[in-house]
This record gives structure tokens, C-alpha cells and sequence, in this order.
């Protein structure tokens, strides 16, 4: 053990400069976070995340934010394990009729301010799985949501850009 | 591949069942046709693949289950989905609906006995599904899985739609199995059609396939050392996975590689300067991961974790019929790729490898195992390459066809009818996960609560690719 972190201490780190904060995001944020709530969110902020219907994808790409190329936590944004901890709640997935339930008591036991992200296509506005009888549309069709980052998955790059966007407003 | 076809009466069918409770036949699937059921079943000395289907009376048929419990989810999804009822069923419940509430557990009395609920949602970046423990102290007497939560109705939504968007809904049944869904999709429909696609394409899919099983290994490997609370392999084996979806991003523009492998071949060819990234990656890989095994093997406290914890019985693998590396460290060697299996795999070189100890640990070792085997299999595609055509034209025609490929996690079988319209007139899926959830609820009796995340990662079962 002792040789494998040696050698990563002397290779130098892999994390990478962050990308430009993502333009839309933050115009759209701007358009719907108020004044105070700016104040508290320029600061560290503990995400939630919930799957309410995705196929994996997008998890998986959350997940990268985490590795040692792009590091999320250095930027202050950590995911929690309880929504009682968290100020924003991500969501993947087009809403499904047996996550729904789930996802709004999820948003309920978040305290106030609390903002949620729409991550990928689906939880945009249904993706590919809009108009099907088994899910209720996007997250918009269940929550308000303050901000969407597209993608089919979005990559790391483009979700570091758009939460970054959180810390920007 | 189409296998030959039977339609059964009674009688046939109940012999079928038979022959499955006996272990003489391999449970691949079981579905709805409506107003037909039809399983897909495998012998396994042989190879052969049969479906055979049963026509229902008054949307009834014979219950599989009754006396082969493989089939009871599969049952009960049925009627969940399609409203057909298996007459003698033993489990009425519901599976994939969620309605009517609330959901009747299974009983498990005594006296020191207690129950504990977790999910649907979870505190990790997780699929949701709902588990009920019940723990004797510290000790799990029993687990039932409770699933469906994210049924998106993709196979419903596939019926009417044109085979190139039916390959979109596929490619998303589960995300971290992409590529391979796609594969299966593609050659069901490729069958149903009866065309090939080219060799240039065949030889791509592989390579996608092989570099989303290192992805996938490399981080499972990872996650299940991190919930043994070993995190440096976790970040070292989350360097490997990133590395590797950098490099599919650069031969095929999209890291998971989804939407690639379509219904006559592949939607675009690798970028001009692929071969050379791949280089670069399998040299990289060669060179950490060595000692990434090293560590995993001499760290006494991960062992002391992995070690025969949550072991799968060979006999459960066996009588479930289930893939993947959850059997295949229980001493079941199967293997899409190579039972039936499917081109071009019969042009390469690679070992299927075999474990008994049916432990966390074995899981993670068939792992690095197979992490070798693909490695080998990359180079072996890259160096092969055929030139010629991408992809060829679809005719408009009706037809059936059914494909199984070999995922990270196991086996995806596609059964497919396209309509005279050319579209899709029905089309199953069925995950791997199917069969291992089960064995994963037999593996955790008898361990402790604070080693089910450990078990559960080691299983890494999917929960999109079984809701649908
Ligand atoms: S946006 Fe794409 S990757 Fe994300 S859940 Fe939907 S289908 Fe999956």
C-alpha cells in the first residue's frame, strides 16, 4: 500500500482546472433565485440526489464527479446520505408513477432554502420516455425546478459546469 | 439466432416444467405474448435454444413457478403488465406495479426477531429499490428484495415504434449495460430480418462491449473495496474507469457508447486516431492495475471483509440459472459469448474463468479476471479489424428473433417480433439481474446487517434493467 500512495503523491495530481461556469445555468438560475437566497448559496452547499426513474446513466456520470479528475468537493459541493442535510436536490430520471411518491416526500424533508436540479434528458422533460404510461413526465411535472442540465448522460464536464453555476448566482 | 419454435398444449407444457424443475433445462425467459406466454429455454450440454409457447385460455396458463421458483417474478410481472394469470401460482402478489398498496412482505415470526426498512431511496448516488431485513441482533435471517420503482413501461413503449427508435429505448433499459443492450437488440432485429451486419461493424460492437466490461469491472472493483471502507483502491480504480471512458469517448464521441451499436451495424465508425488512444489506455491499465491487485490481495482488513462473506451456493447458481460473475464465482461457467454464442467471439482468444468460493472476494477476483481477459480482447479486436462497410440497409418485413449477449453483469436476452410494417410488433427484454436478485437475498442469511452494502455492491444487480 505504502508504494501505490508513494507513487501517487509523487506523480502530481489529476485533477483538472474546472470548466467555465455553464452561461445558461446561471441565467436561468438568476431568473429564479431571489436575493436572499443568494447569500446563503455562495457558499458550500450539501446536494441530495434522488433517482426517480433513471436508467443508471446519469448516476454514473455523478459519480465521476467524485474521482480524482474532477474532485467536486473541492468547489464545496458534497453529496449527503440524508435529505435533511441537503440544500439541493438533484433528480435523474423521467418521473415514474412509483418514484413519485418517494421523490416529493424526499423534497419535503429537505429544509428551506432548497433548490433542485433536473439532471439529463429525462428529467428534463421526459426524454425519450415522455407521453408513456408509466411515468409522469419530467421533474418540472413534480417539482419546481431551479435549474436543468441536458445531456443524455451530461458528462462530468457539463454537470461540474452547471452545478457550478449554484456557487456563481 | 432463432431457435426452433413450439407451440405446446397443456401437456407440453407441463413437461416442459417439469424438465426445468429438474434441472435438465435452463430457464432463459419467461413472457408475454398475449394472448401467448413463451419461455426461452436453454439445454445446456448441448446449446440449443428453444422457445416454446403455450396459447392461453381465458388469459390463463399453467403456472412455471409453482414448480420452478426461477419464474415466480417473471409470473407475476406478467400479470402485473399483460394481465395473464398463471393458474396454481403460489405468489399473487404484485411485482412491478405498485398498486394496490400496501405491499405484503413476507412473514418471518419469532421472538427475538425484528424488521428493518431501507429505500426506495438510499443514501449513496443509488437506483431505487426497497429492502426488507429481518435481523436476529445483528444477524439476517431474511431479506426480500422489493423492485419496480423505476419501471419506465419500455417494452410498452416499444410496441408500434420503428426498429431504430426501438433501439433508443433498448440502449436505455440500463445505462452502465448500453452496449450491450444495443448488441442484443441489434442482432435480434438482424435475425428477424435475416441480415448480418458487416464485419467491420461486428468487430466495433465487441470492442464497445470490452471496453464498457473494463469500465464497469473498474469500478465495481472500486465501490466494493470502498464499502469495506478502503478508499484508496476506490480512487485508484476510479482513475481506471475514467481513463477508459475517455478513451471510448475518443473512438466513439460518447463515453457510455450508447446508441452506437443499432439494427445493421453501427452508426458511425471509430475516430481515425482510436487505435492509438486504446494503445495508450491498455498500456496504462497494464501498468497500475498489476499493483492494484497486489494491494487488494496483501490488505489483510480488506480481506478480512471479503472473505467469506455472503456466499452464493453453487446449487442456487445452478438452478437459477443465472450469469454473470455472481456465478461464475460459484463455480457456473457460463458465458454469453460462448454458449450460445455470438460473433466475432468465435475469431478470439479468451478464458472464461471459474471460482468456487461463491464469496465477496470471489466476486471481486472473477472481476480482475476478467478485467485481464478483456484487455487481451481489445488488443485482439484492434489488431483485427476487417476494413469495409458500417452499416446496411434494413429491409421493410416481418419476422422474429432472439439474442442473448454477455454484459459486465451476466447475460441480456432480446426476443423480438417486427411487424410486415417493419416496426416493432412486441419486443422483451430480460436483464440479467432477473435471476441474481434472488441468489442475492440467499447470500446475505446468516451475515451481518453492516455487511449487506458489501454484498450488495459485490452483486452490483441492476434495478432500471429488471423494472423496465
Ligand atoms: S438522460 Fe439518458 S442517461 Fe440519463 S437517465 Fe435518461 S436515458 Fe439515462
Amino acid at each position: 500500500m505504502r508504494k501505490t500512495m508513494i507513487e501517487s503523491l509523487l506523480r502530481g495530481p489529476l485533477t483538472e482546472p474546472p470548466p467555465p461556469v455553464d452561461d445558461t445555468a446561471l441565467a436561468e438560475l438568476a431568473a429564479s433565485v431571489n436575493n436572499a437566497a443568494r447569500a446563503r448559496l455562495g457558499r458550500s452547499l450539501s446536494i441530495r440526489h434522488v433517482d426517480a426513474g433513471s436508467c443508471n446513466g446519469c448516476e454514473l456520470e455523478l459519480h465521476a464527479l467524485s474521482n480524482a479528475f474532477y474532485d467536486l468537493e473541492r468547489f464545496g459541493l458534497r453529496f449527503v446520505a440524508s435529505p435533511r442535510h441537503a440544500d439541493v436536490l438533484t433528480v435523474t430520471g423521467p418521473v415514474t408513477v412509483n418514484m413519485r411518491e418517494a421523490l416529493l416526500r424526499t423534497y419535503e424533508a429537505m429544509p428551506d432554502p432548497k433548490w433542485v436540479v433536473a439532471i439529463g434528458g429525462c428529467a428534463a422533460d421526459g426524454g425519450l420516455f415522455a407521453g408513456g404510461a408509466a411515468v409522469v413526465g419530467g421533474v418540472k411535472d413534480v417539482l419546481p425546478v431551479d435549474l436543468t442540465i441536458r445531456g443524455c448522460p451530461p458528462s462530468p464536464r457539463q454537470l461540474l459546469a452547471g452545478l457550478l453555476a449554484l456557487l456563481k448566482v | 439466432m432463432m431457435p426452433t419454435q413450439t407451440n405446446l398444449k397443456v401437456d407440453g407444457w407441463l413437461e416442459a416444467v417439469d424438465r426445468l424443475a429438474a434441472g435438465r433445462l435452463t430457464l432463459l425467459s419467461l413472457w408475454a405474448d398475449a394472448p401467448d406466454v413463451k419461455m426461452a429455454l436453454l439445454d445446456e450440454t448441448s446449446g440449443a435454444v428453444s422457445i416454446v409457447g403455450y396459447h392461453c385460455r381465458n388469459g390463463q396458463y399453467p403456472s412455471v413457478g409453482v414448480k420452478h421458483p426461477p419464474a415466480i417474478r417473471l409470473e407475476r410481472a406478467i400479470r402485473d403488465l399483460h394481465k395473464l394469470e398463471a393458474i396454481g401460482a403460489s405468489d399473487t402478489r404484485p411485482w412491478i406495479k405498485h398498486t394496490p398498496a400496501p405491499y405484503a412482505f413476507l412473514p418471518a415470526d419469532g421472538e427475538a426477531l425484528h424488521q428493518i426498512a431501507v429505500g426506495p431511496v438510499h443514501a449513496g448516488i443509488i437506483e431505487p429499490g426497497h429492502f426488507r431485513f429481518t435481523a436476529n441482533g445483528e444477524f439476517l435471517v431474511r431479506l426480500e428484495a422489493r423492485l419496480g420503482y423505476v419501471h419506465r413501461g419500455i417494452e410498452a413503449s416499444m410496441a408500434g415504434a420503428p426498429l431504430d427508435k426501438a433501439a433508443m429505448f433498448a440502449a436505455r433499459a440500463s445505462g452502465d449495460s448500453t452496449v450491450a443492450y444495443g448488441i442484443a437488440f441489434a442482432l435480434a432485429a438482424e435475425t428477424a430480418l435475416g441480415i448480418a451486419a458487416p464485419p467491420r461493424a461486428v468487430f466495433l460492437r465487441a470492442l464497445m462491449a470490452e471496453l464498457e466490461r473494463l469500465a464497469n469491472h473498474f469500478g465495481d472493483i472500486g465501490a466494493i473495496c470502498n464499502d469495506a471502507s478502503f478508499s484508496l483502491m476506490h480512487a485508484q480504480c476510479g482513475i481506471l474507469r475514467e481513463l477508459t471512458l475517455r478513451a471510448a469517448n475518443d473512438c466513439f464521441g460518447h463515453r457510455l457508447m450508447m446508441d452506437i451499436a443499432v439494427p445493421g451495424g453501427v452508426a458511425r465508425d471509430i475516430a481515425a486516431d482510436g487505435a492509438a488512444a486504446l494503445r495508450v489506455l491498455l498500456a496504462e491499465v497494464r501498468r497500475v492495475f498489476p499493483q492494484l491487485i497486489e494491494l487488494y490481495d496483501n490488505t489483510a482488513s480488506l480481506q478480512d471483509r471479503t472473505v467469506t462473506t455472503g456466499i452464493v451456493k453453487p446449487e442456487y447458481a445452478r438452478q437459477f440459472g443465472a450469469g454473470g460473475f455472481v456465478v461464475r464465482a460459484s463455480a457456473r461457467g457460463v458465458d454469453a459469448r460462448r454458449l450460445p454464442g455470438y460473433a466475432p467471439y468465435g475469431d478470439l482468444r479468451f478464458d472464461v474463468p471459474v471460482l468456487t468460493a461463491g464469496d465477496v472476494n470471489a466476486r471481486v477476483w472473477i472481476r480482475i479476471r476478467e478485467v485481464e481477459q478483456s484487455l487481451t480482447l481489445v488488443e485482439q479486436i484492434i489488431a483485427a479489424l476487417p476494413q469495409g462497410d458500417l452499416r446496411i440497409d434494413l429491409p421493410v418485413r416481418g419476422g422474429e428473433g432472439l439474442a442473448l449477449t454477455e454484459a459486465f453483469r451476466g447475460d441480456v436476452l432480446v426476443w423480438l417480433r417486427v411487424g410486415e410494417d417493419g416496426r416493432v410488433a412486441r419486443c422483451h427484454l430480460r436483464d440479467a439481474s432477473w435471476f441474481q436478485w434472488p441468489l442475492l437475498e440467499t447470500a446475505v442469511e446468516g451475515n451481518i446487517v453492516a455487511d449487506f452494502p458489501l454484498c450488495n455492491k459485490s452483486f452490483n444487480c441492476s434495478y432500471a434493467g429488471h423494472d423496465l
